[in-house]
């Protein structure tokens, strides 16, 4: 994927010398290895910090909704899926936007690789299509890319971006076959009383950061759920029960819109699986509407419609 | 001490199950007296959140009832709603926060005072098979 560094700047370049955007969105490299950040660039001088490879995670389309000016913005599958829900959601318009598309073969995630470092600190990654080199002071290690794929980027059946201007590489070959709800079918299998553990369980390190919400490019509410006083949906401490409104509600309101990016997941500080609500919204919109976020883009979202014969086997 | 009753909460849309439920009353139906009915204008009125915080205030059961569909005042309230309603009853159930037999839907309309009645003995015959309830209550500080 290094390869689209170059084609990103050339792009970049390009579009900001003849002012056909104010800004361009996309990565450069950050202070540690792993870590690229988000980089909004305005002026051409600017344009050799940005920088891609398998690190890029986040979801650039969060940074979209209801800007005014042209932007230029990397898109990969997933991006470009949630650049469509904005779309549809009418959070910004379509000539203000330049979609450079990035067909992706997956990012990579940082904490299992992290995690078999065990403890020795990473000074230096490289890459090539299909290793990455970790180096430090007296160590030098070499992951396979494919096996430490982020967990939604291994289930990943949109690679190649829906909507773009121009692409910056060859359209990339679609997983087939893959299974996309293996983990949802596994805790749909307990009893009640072990679902509800398994979800104690699963938010109890949560510290109320608010992380997931601020990565995820579907929360722009200009007052979220959790700030609201009168009335107060949520208690803003750790007690249980709040922690779980506030990822039950979250969740809740990704319903027909989440594109399944990861960015909530990888902002996690303490690695919460959050995916883990999400996922079960997107299958039962997927069997009950028929609908996949962000892939048709003059398809209404499902909950902003209804067809007459909707099921309703739950409804006495 | 005496024997343990639910509490409901019954969100009932102003159209046709409030009316239903005032011609049930009107008409002497006989039901037990576990629901505490609030008044919406339209089943679409009706917030997940609102239910959310009955369950978190301590609810032992909640019922939300709304027109038939293609009946709604508001033409097309219910058939968004419907929508929402089964999202939110299957994510319910999948999280854990709701056992099955907590959460009721139905369609009554204003004339259907004895379907009213019948349907509100077996949301209460089902809450109270499910017993009082354990999970997703806020505890309240506790003032001295």
């Amino acid at each position: 994927m290094r390869e689209y560094t170059e084609r990103i700047r050339e792009a970049a370049k390009r579009l900001l010398s003849e002012q056909r955007v104010d800004t361009v969105i996309g990565f450069r490299r950050g202070t540690v290895p792993f870590m690229n950040e988000p980089f909004l660039v305005k002026s051409v001088d600017q344009v050799d910090q940005l920088y891609w490879d398998s690190n890029c995670g986040i979801n650039l389309a969060n940074y979209l909704p209801k800007r005014t000016d042209r932007v230029a913005v990397v898109a990969k599958g997933c991006d470009s899926r949630n650049i469509v829900v904005h779309l549809l959601e009418n959070q910004i318009n379509r000539d203000q936007l330049y979609i450079l598309g990035a067909p992706c073969r997956g990012m990579v995630d940082k904490r299992r690789m992290m995690a078999d470092l065990k403890g020795k600190e990473p000074l230096h990654a490289e890459e090539n299509g299909k290793e990455i080199k970790v180096s430090g002071r007296g160590f030098q290690v070499t992951f396979d890319r494919q096996t430490y794929l982020q967990s939604n980027c291994a289930i990943c059946t949109h690679r190649n971006p829906v909507v773009y201007d121009e692409l910056l590489g060859d359209p990339v070959e679609e997983q087939q076959g893959v299974d996309r709800y293996p983990d949802v079918r596994r805790i749909e299998a307990m009893s009640v009383d072990e679902r509800w553990r398994y979800f104690q369980e699963l938010i109890a390190p949560c510290i109320r950061c608010y992380a997931c919400r601020n990565a995820c490019p579907l929360c722009y509410c200009p007052t979220c759920f959790v700030d609201e006083s009168r009335p107060q949906w949520v208690g803003k401490t750790i007690d249980p029960t709040d922690t779980l409104t506030f990822h039950f509600l979250r969740a809740y309101h990704m319903a027909g819109r989440c594109t399944d990016c990861g960015s909530c997941e990888r902002a996690c500080p303490v690695g919460i699986e959050v995916r883990k609500f999400t996922k079960k919204l997107e299958k039962e919109v997927k069997e009950l509407y028929g609908y996949e976020a962000g892939v048709i883009p003059d398809q209404r979202p499902p909950l902003d419609t209804f067809k007459p014969g909707d099921p309703e086997p739950f409804i006495k | 001490m005496s024997e343990w009753e639910p509490k409901i909460v019954a969100f009932l849309c102003n159209w046709c199950s409030y009316g239903a439920a005032d011609l049930a009353g009107v008409s002497r139906l006989q039901y037990p007296a576990n629901i505490r009915i609030i008044r919406v204008p339209c089943s679409g009125r009706v917030n997940p959140k609102f239910i959310l915080a009955a369950f978190r205030s301590g609810a032992d059961g909640v019922w939300v009832s709304g027109c038939h569909p293609g009946d709604c005042h508001y033409i097309e309230g219910n058939l968004y709603a419907r929508r929402k309603f089964a999202l939110l009853n299957s994510q319910l159930e999948y999280t854990g926060i709701v056992e099955p037999g907590r959460l009721h839907f139905s369609w009554i309309s204003s004339a259907e005072a004895t379907k009213f009645a019948e349907v509100a003995r077996g949301v209460i015959d089902a809450v109270k098979a499910a017993g009082p309830a354990r999970h997703f209550i806020k505890k309240q500080a506790e003032v001295a």
